[in-house]
């Protein structure tokens, strides 16, 4: 029964919040080592379906198996451990940290040492090499000092990813990765995620059509919380009811742009 | 961050608490501001630098200064070990409290802390040793290790302010620890910080926890000051006390809480006789004045003229 090809696999998933459902009865099946995007008109519940994943809300109905193993009522922390690591649609960094510390904090879990208090902040340098190393991955080398409030929007996403490969997570959750930025850092993220899945897997949320034609293997539409559609991009882009689902929103021309 | 102006700063206060009584301050005043200086050290650490905001912290001051009160005049405890035991019992209570209170978040989590302290008001108001109303009077100074009298004034300012150094030095030291790292990642930005696998309500039961101790380690010491320990000690005043002094001093820098209660405890002293209760009123306004004008408190305000952190 267990499916090595699959690495995260979820049946029934439904959320409601007090009446609306936001998340009606997803089926999807992750396989290890692909790119796989998310896609869907805004509040499609795209967002809601990560936060169920990772426990940050709690499913109505539904099961997730994560690697095999039932992670539905697991603490989202214990989640994150697994090896089951998200981000967030809003840039989520450590505001008033350097660029460094940001990245170091999440190295720093694997070393056991996050609960002595008596030991000097001194012993973290040792996971500086570390720590320049993921920067210069995602050319923030230079800024490895400067405090993250400071940095712009599109370098803040970027150590974001940055941080989160820290933990080296065998699959990563990116929400809306490319969201609000210009067209360079769009291109240096693509690259950047095409480079990490490498070795992993990635489940994205992406509106940027481009993106989403150029990096995934497989295509899941979600439309009212429930999955219209399924399958690589040349075959979803051409899904009739997939281009009703956009109607009416910008994205309509993007997707046929792109699929032309 | 064992920077230059850090060090000048410690260099500073210890140079203070060397010569202020030679100097010929009050020693009595002076150990009770070292008291406070703890006390709102010890919130600082979990409002500052976790933001967590209790609003009970009253009963880890309380609980101290009784268990080492009645430890001590009715258990032949010596004061050390007195300390010691008020310091035990305070982190203990600090355990039950904080897991309770620490599942939920912003203004329920300090309605809980409140609540849970204002039980044990009644609690102490209640029992019989600790002399409810009267307080628990007349705990003796004793002989510290058998061998200091500290009935000797100086002797005691002098354990006081050690005391003192070794708690705020063990808050300086936690700040900056690995662990000091997550619990700034948890009050910076909370579930980024679970979503790297930080268990954080671990993390902030543990700060709790360290934050009670040294709370009980100030109410403790001012039992042995005053040789007394009473409901004051208790009330939500005194909650209320420690949150405007770190807030004056400034919030989340490590040299303001001592200034904050340097400022407060002074100005009682020197209002006290000349304008009776109308010093609440006074100590509303400066809160006020702070939260309205001076959002960073005087340490913060002059860190920041410094453009450095104090
Ligand atoms: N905590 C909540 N309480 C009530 N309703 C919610 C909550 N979270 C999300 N929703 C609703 O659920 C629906 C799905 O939201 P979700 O954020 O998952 O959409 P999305 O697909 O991520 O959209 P977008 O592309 O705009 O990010 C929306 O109608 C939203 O208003
Ligand atoms: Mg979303």
């Amino acid at each position: 029964m267990a499916d090595t090809d699959t690495i995260l696999e979820i049946r029934g998933l439904t959320k409601t919040f007090s009446g609306f459902v936001a998340v009606d009865g997803v089926d999807l099946r992750v396989r290890r080592g692909t790119i796989h995007a998310l896609i869907g008109p805004n509040g499609a519940g795209k967002t809601t379906c990560f936060n169920l994943l990772t426990r940050f809300l709690a499913p109505t109905h539904g099961t997730i198996t994560f690697n095999g193993r039932d992670i539905t009522r697991m603490h989202p922390a214990a989640i994150a451990r697994l090896g089951l690591v998200r981000s967030f649609q809003i840039s989520a960094t450590f505001p008033h940290m350097t660029v460094l510390e940001n990245v170091r904090v999440a190295l720093q879990r694997k070393t056991g040492i996050s609960m002595h208090f008596w030991k000097s902040g001194r012993v973290l340098d040792q996971l500086n090499g570390r720590a320049l190393e993921l920067l210069e991955a995602v050319d923030l080398g230079a800024f490895a000092g400067a405090l993250t409030v400071e940095l712009p929007y599109g370098r803040k996403r970027a150590l974001e990813i940055a941080t989160t490969l820290a933990l080296d997570p065998e699959m990563m959750l990116l929400d809306e990765p490319t969201q609000g930025m210009g067209h360079e850092d769009v291109g240096r993220v693509v690259d950047l995620i095409r480079k990490v899945a490498v070795n992993r897997t990635v489940l994205m949320v992406e509106h940027n059509m481009n993106v989403v034609a150029d990096l995934s293997d497989t295509i899941t539409v979600l439309a009212r919380g429930a999955v219209l559609a399924e399958g690589p991009y040349a075959e979803v882009s051409r899904n009739a009811q997939v281009l009703e689902a956009y109607v009416g929103s910008e994205q309509v021309g993007k997707v046929q742009e792109a699929a032309a | 961050m064992n920077t230059g102006h850090m060090r000048w700063g410690f260099i500073v206060l210890i140079g203070f608490g060397l010569l202020a009584p030679v100097a010929g301050i009050y020693p009595t005043f002076l150990m009770k501001c070292w008291c406070f200086a703890l006390f709102a050290c010890a919130f600082n650490l979990l409002l500052g630098y976790t933001g967590l905001l209790s609003f009970g912290h009253a009963a880890f001051l309380s609980v101290a200064a009784y268990v080492t009160g009645h430890a001590i005049r009715s258990w032949g405890f010596g004061p050390e070990w007195g300390i010691l035991a008020g310091t035990l019992s305070a982190g203990a209570l600090g355990y039950v409290f904080g897991s309770l209170a620490i599942r939920r978040a912003g203004i329920y989590f300090a309605m809980i802390t409140l609540a849970l302290a204002q039980m044990l008001y009644f609690v102490w108001l209640q029992m019989k040793f600790t002399g409810g109303e009267d307080g628990l009077q007349g705990v003796p100074r004793g002989a510290l290790f058998g061998v200091i009298d500290l009935s000797n004034n100086t002797n005691l300012y002098y354990l006081v302010f050690v005391i003192f150094l070794a708690g705020f030095s063990l808050i300086h030291r936690v700040i900056h620890s690995p662990f000091g790292q997550v619990l700034q990642a948890i009050r910076e930005n909370e579930p980024r910080a679970i979503s790297l696998g930080y268990d954080v309500d671990r993390y902030k039961l543990v700060v709790f926890v360290l934050s009670a101790a040294l709370s009980g380690l100030a109410g403790a010491t001012k039992t042995l000051v005053f040789q007394l320990a009473s409901l004051t000690d208790a009330h939500w005043h005194m909650s209320g006390e420690v949150v405007l002094m770190t807030l004056l001093g400034g919030l989340g820098t490590v040299f303001g809480p001592v200034v904050g209660a340097f400022v407060i405890i002074g100005l009682q002293n020197q209002l006290a006789d000349k304008v009776g209760s109308w010093v609440q009123v006074i100590m509303g306004l400066i809160f006020v004045i702070c939260v309205l004008i001076f959002r960073r408190g005087i340490v913060g305000e002059l860190g920041r003229l410094l453009k450095r952190p104090l």
